[in-house]
């Protein structure tokens, strides 16, 4: 038995320590504030109040007349086509792209380290990918109206190559932290890299790679939307002109179109990806 | 195939660098057609020799001559050829989960396909009744069209070991075949694998926890004790006293109360995080 009194703390030892970091971050944000010009209060200003009023009020009565209608339906059969394609186009430069990268199928690293060749060339297309995927597809999608003209090739083609670098680096990520056992034995009983990745490594992460394809998918339906606005037809190409008409009753019924798009997008990847789970 | 390896060192290559090989000073001759099992307590380096074999490992001492020929000096293309006559079976099954044991299996013949006849073979098996037949010998020809994340643990190494029928190999190296069998099929698997060595005159190294089956099946023992060869003798001159000196402080192993469990590193993979931009 111990013969000193135990006594109750005074306070929390890990009291000091969480004003500390809060303060730390408060005093890290004020610049940040400062920087963005971030005051929420100019939106309760009575006037802007009032233009924000106009705005959504233009918003009823939804535009619902039949040929509208069938322009809805024209540009949001567009957009997924848009996003399919482009990410159809997107996996003709990724999977090249992936498998050049891939250090799981390197025959010299069996061994001991990557042979020099080998490992600069990896690095050299990890890079590559890098580039594609670090431009947003929307400065994609503005050099391309340029080039192609308005309309949804630009924004295929813009959604080929920023989602083309982002497959291709998730693509490597996804293939060289899984189990990567049967590959190794594949190669080091003597079948080529080629052969290594179509009967180990694809199979043991054929079921991630789907499903972060569909996601990807989901994703190009949305981002599909937002590229239309620089001309790249299709939902969002109709919303900048309804908005620059000052049109609220169109630009309400394309958002609630587009808002049901994407639920549907959503939908259907997560039934797809829990079927192929 | 021959084996001849003169005073050969190897370490694994996860080892720091100026540890103790796992395998010291080796000199070992095998014949063509020989059947060889590798005894001695966990840590022997009874794995390690099979890798350096295999060719999966670089020596970092000594000789080493497959059929007359340095695999290491050979170029890596050369070196790759030459794998493909050699056959390594871990003794965790390589098999992706959700393949077919058809396509597992057909997947040792690799080597010996090429990439058209491979992917060709992916959507339509090539030749399922080899595969039936190899299956058959191991009595699991009902699980052709299994995936294998179906099978138990022992059918999946039987698995893995039916493969090496079908390898175009002239040398089987068996890591621990039998350690997921009961003691009746594990005496059919060693029976299929001697007797089909024998058939195709490949030459046959098997490393073995279970002694008794290594002195009974095998014609020649080799004895491995701390990375040293203790004794390699035909099995009927392997003495009671030369055993217990083998697993001196291993008793237990060598009266067979520890099977040692293949380490199921089937590693669930690090969930992909999903983030659109």
């Amino acid at each position: 038995m111990s013969t000193t009194v135990l006594r109750a703390p005074d306070r929390d030892p890990a009291w000091l320590g969480r004003v500390f970091w809060i303060s730390a971050l408060l005093v890290l944000l004020w610049p940040l504030g400062v920087a963005t010009e971030f005051k929420p209060w100019v939106l309760v200003e009575p006037r802007n109040l009032k233009v924000t009023a106009q705005f959504l009020g233009g918003f009823w009565p939804l535009t619902l007349n039949a040929e509208f209608m069938g322009l809805v339906l024209r540009e949001t059969w567009r957009t997924v086509a848009m996003a399919t394609a482009g990410l159809t186009l997107a996996l003709v430069v990724a999977i090249p792209f992936t498998l050049l990268s891939n250090r799981v199928l390197s025959i010299s690293a069996l061994v001991g380290p990557m042979a020099r060749g080998p490992a600069w060339l990896r690095q050299g297309v990890r890079w590559f990918l890098v580039f594609l995927r670090s431009i947003p597809e929307l400065v994609w999608a503005l050099v391309f109206v340029r080039v192609v003209g308005l309309g949804p090739t630009a924004g295929v083609l813009a959604i080929a190559l920023t989602y083309g670098g982002m497959l291709g680096k998730v693509y490597g990520e996804i293939l060289e932290s899984g189990e990567t056992h049967t590959t190794q034995n594949l190669l080091r009983n003597g079948s080529g890299r080629l052969q290594a990745f179509f009967y180990g490594l694809l199979p043991t992460n054929a079921a991630e790679l789907t499903s972060y394809t569909v996601y990807r998918w989901e994703c190009a339906i949305r981002s599909s939307v937002v590229l239309g606005f620089v001309g790249a037809g299709g939902l969002g190409q109709q919303m900048d002109n309804s908005m620059k008409m000052f049109n609220g009753g169109e630009v309400a019924t394309l958002l609630l179109v587009f808002i049901a798009l994407v639920a549907l997008a959503d939908q259907v990847s997560a039934w797809l990806r829990k079927a192929l789970g | 195939m021959k084996i001849d390896l003169q005073a050969l060192s190897a370490r694994h290559p996860a080892a720091r660098v100026g540890a103790v090989p796992a395998i010291r000073l080796i000199d070992l001759q095998i014949a063509s057609g020989e059947q060889v099992a590798v005894i001695g307590p966990s840590g022997a380096g009874k794995t390690t020799l099979l890798q350096v074999l295999a060719c999966a490992l670089t020596p970092t001492a000594g000789s080493l001559q497959l059929d007359e020929v340095a695999p290491w000096r050979l170029s890596r293309r050369a070196l790759q050829r030459l794998r493909g006559q050699l056959f390594l079976a871990p003794q965790v099954p390589p098999l992706p989960p959700r393949q077919r044991v058809v396509t597992a299996v057909l997947a040792a013949r690799l080597p010996a396909m090429g990439l058209l006849a491979s992917l060709r073979s992916l959507f339509y098996p090539n030749d399922i009744p080899g595969a039936f037949d190899a299956l058959d010998r191991f009595d699991l020809a009902e699980k052709l069209f299994e995936r294998v994340d179906r099978l138990s643990g022992g059918e999946r190494q039987r698995v893995g070991l039916a493969r090496a029928l079908l390898a175009p190999a002239k040398l089987w190296l068996i890591d621990e075949p039998l350690s997921a069998l009961d003691p009746t099929r594990s005496r059919q698997a060693i029976d299929t694998l001697l007797g089909s060595a024998r058939e195709r005159g490949v030459t046959l190294v098997a490393t073995l926890h279970q002694v008794d089956v290594a002195l009974a099946h095998f014609p020649r023992v080799i004895g491995l004790r701390d990375g040293e060869v203790a004794f390699d003798l035909p099995a009927e001159q392997v003495t009671r006293e030369r055993l217990a000196a083998l697993y001196d402080q291993f008793e237990h192993e060598l009266r067979g109360e520890v099977t040692p469990i293949p380490e199921n590193n089937v590693t669930t993979p690090q969930p992909v995080v999903m983030h659109c931009r």
